[in-house]
């Protein structure tokens, strides 16, 4: 109980942290090494919370599939060059609003304490040395109560597939 | 100290000392293994010069690599260059964590064994990628983009062959593969008909990719772009490179091991009356053999110093070999014995494989990523599935 407060707040402070350098830092390379160490963060609370598999897949999609091609991406462009420009933004106005709102909602729900969030039950911690059945249960659920949700999220993820693909292809004459 | 005994940590946390305080070192023997291997294919013979043949090789390059200048290029990002070997490395020592050396030997068993190697392996690219892009060079850059690219595609066909393994396991903790091979009576990679060879075959392939191993290392690709995304790395943060691609390729040869070849088990697990010769005979056999292979040198060689290293070698052999004969003793090692068995003949295949073939074209690369592999890890997970569904 001890260990998991204490890895709890150690990853709490690990993803505010990097959040915060991840939007505050000029140089885009950074920003993208911040938001991989705000993933793992994340991803060591889902462990803490017995989500294993969310974990493992955390980390293979969020930092092994997205940040690499966002490095991929920024490694492209002359980032010195870059981080000088002043930043231009024309949406202050929606960003201030979104903003409103979401502290908003956390207020409130900060002021309403923890009766107001329908938790689920929480699963208790593993004994050392056993194997959870953690995937079992999420393949479980994910094929038989969520697998309409699941197909579309498949067939929305072909189209902007065969999307991507289509507009990369090299039009006729374009040469 | 029987509380200490007791503890559900103790296991774990002596395995974790073990692991990290040995590898280093045997990835060190395993660079001298490729060396020695490489030049035999070639008809050479390779490092001779430091020790009896060759056999101290490896601390020497170690102390050669540490008492380097410690070299950062001015224009640099030097948090980052410094950053991306540790990254490197940490993540390829981490995967050690679940593998599963043998039914007792292993640091941690959870359910998501295979996915946690993967998950560390996927890690460690951004290691190079970082590494690569901080070095403020072309040719890193080049290779940084390179290794990105390649990592990315051939992860596709791994995570393909390796589902349609699972499939037929039923449970992604690493030992609970080993144990259902167990059951089942057979390898996974000769299991469903002989229908799992075609994902084994492919696995391995692109393990060969994803290590960056020849003939898939254009990353480092010498004649193009120098030396890839560590360019410009020199001394010891070069050899923190160089431990994580080994450790790597440790790391994705025991995945093959345990989840297509049996892991700890023996050939024939459930051939009863192949215990003997295979538990008790063949290690015996194969030490006494090396043993023996050592006392012939100890002969040959001339140097005092070195005749002494090869008798002491050729009596740890012997020893070795007479402590597989007591029964207890047996009992507790030779699930290792047969895991490292393995993991050692597969990196041998890949040692061979980068003797026999030249380096892919980027593009051919590319090819036998996307157009070969990846619809052929598909087709062999659509089969085994159809496969499995008929006859379970």
């Amino acid at each position: 109980m001890q260990l998991d407060s204490i890895l709890f707040y150690l990853f709490a402070v690990q993803i505010l942290f990097s959040a915060l350098m991840t939007i505050t830092r000029r140089n885009v390379v950074y920003s993208a090494v911040w938001l991989i160490s705000t993933l793992v963060g994340v991803a060591g609370i889902y462990l803490l919370q017995g989500a294993e598999f969310l974990a493992g897949v955390q980390i293979i999609l969020y930092i092994g599939g997205i940040t690499v091609l966002f490095l991929f991406v920024i490694m492209l462009v002359p980032v010195s060059e870059e981080s000088k420009q002043r930043r231009f933004s024309s949406q202050l106005w929606i960003v201030l609003i979104v903003a409103v709102l979401l502290t908003g909602e956390l207020g409130y729900f900060l002021w309403q304490g923890a009766d107001s969030f329908q938790m689920g039950e929480p699963t208790p911690p593993a004994e050392i040395g056993t194997v959870t059945t953690n995937s079992e249960q999420i393949g479980q659920v994910l094929f038989s109560e969520y697998l309409l949700p699941f197909e579309l999220a498949s067939i929305l993820l072909l189209v902007a597939m065969i999307g991507a693909v289509v507009m990369a292809k090299a039009r006729p004459g374009a040469e | 100290m029987e509380e200490i005994l007791d503890n559900p940590y103790l296991q774990p946390i002596i395995a974790t000392l073990l692991i990290v305080a040995v590898f280093p070192l045997v990835a060190g023997y395993m660079v001298l293994a490729e060396r020695k291997v490489l030049a035999d294919l070639q008809v050479r013979l390779g490092p001779m010069r430091v020790g009896p043949y060759g056999f101290l090789q490896p601390l020497a390059d170690a102390f050669k690599l540490m008492l380097k200048e410690d070299i950062i290029p001015a224009a640099s990002d030097k948090w980052i260059f410094w950053g991306a070997p540790v990254l490197s490395t940490f993540t390829a020592l981490t995967a050690f964590a679940v593998i599963p050396f043998s039914d007792k030997f292993y640091v941690a068993d959870v359910n998501i064994g295979i996915l946690f190697i993967l998950a560390m392996s996927s890690l460690g690219i951004l290691g190079l990628i970082l590494g690569g892009w901080s070095s403020n060079s072309k040719y890193s850059l080049l290779g940084a983009l390179r290794s990105a690219a390649q990592m990315v595609s051939y992860e596709v066909p791994l995570g393909f062959t390796t589902v349609t393994a699972l499939m037929v396991a039923e449970t992604l903790s690493m030992q609970g593969i080993v144990q259902s091979q167990l059951d089942k009576g057979v390898w996974i990679a000769f299991s469903n008909y002989g229908l799992m060879l075609v994902p084994a075959v492919v696995f391995i392939i692109a393990a060969v990719a994803e290590t960056n191993r020849a003939p898939f290392d254009l990353p480092e690709a010498e004649s193009e772009i120098v030396a890839g995304f560590h360019t410009e790395y020199s001394g010891f943060r070069w050899a923190l490179f160089f431990l994580a691609e080994y450790a790597s390729i440790f790391v994705i040869c025991g995945i093959a091991v345990t989840v297509f070849f049996g892991g700890w088990l023996r050939p024939f697990a459930n051939v009863g009356f192949l215990e003997t010769p295979l538990n008790v005979a063949f290690p015996i056999l194969l030490f006494v053999v090396i043993g023996a292979g050592c006392a012939l040198g100890a002969v040959r060689v001339t140097l005092a110093y070195e005749k002494a290293i090869m008798g002491v070698l050729a009596l740890a052999m012997f020893l070795v070999a007479g402590l597989f004969a007591i029964p207890m003793i047996n009992e507790l090692i030779i699930g290792f014995f047969w895991f490292l068995f393995k993991v050692l003949i597969f990196i041998y295949v890949f040692i061979w494989v980068r003797g026999t073939f030249p380096r892919f074209r980027y593009d051919q690369l590319m090819q036998v990523g996307w157009k070969y592999l990846i619809p052929i890890s598909m087709g062999g997970l659509i089969v085994n599935g159809i496969v499995l569904l008929f006859t379970s």
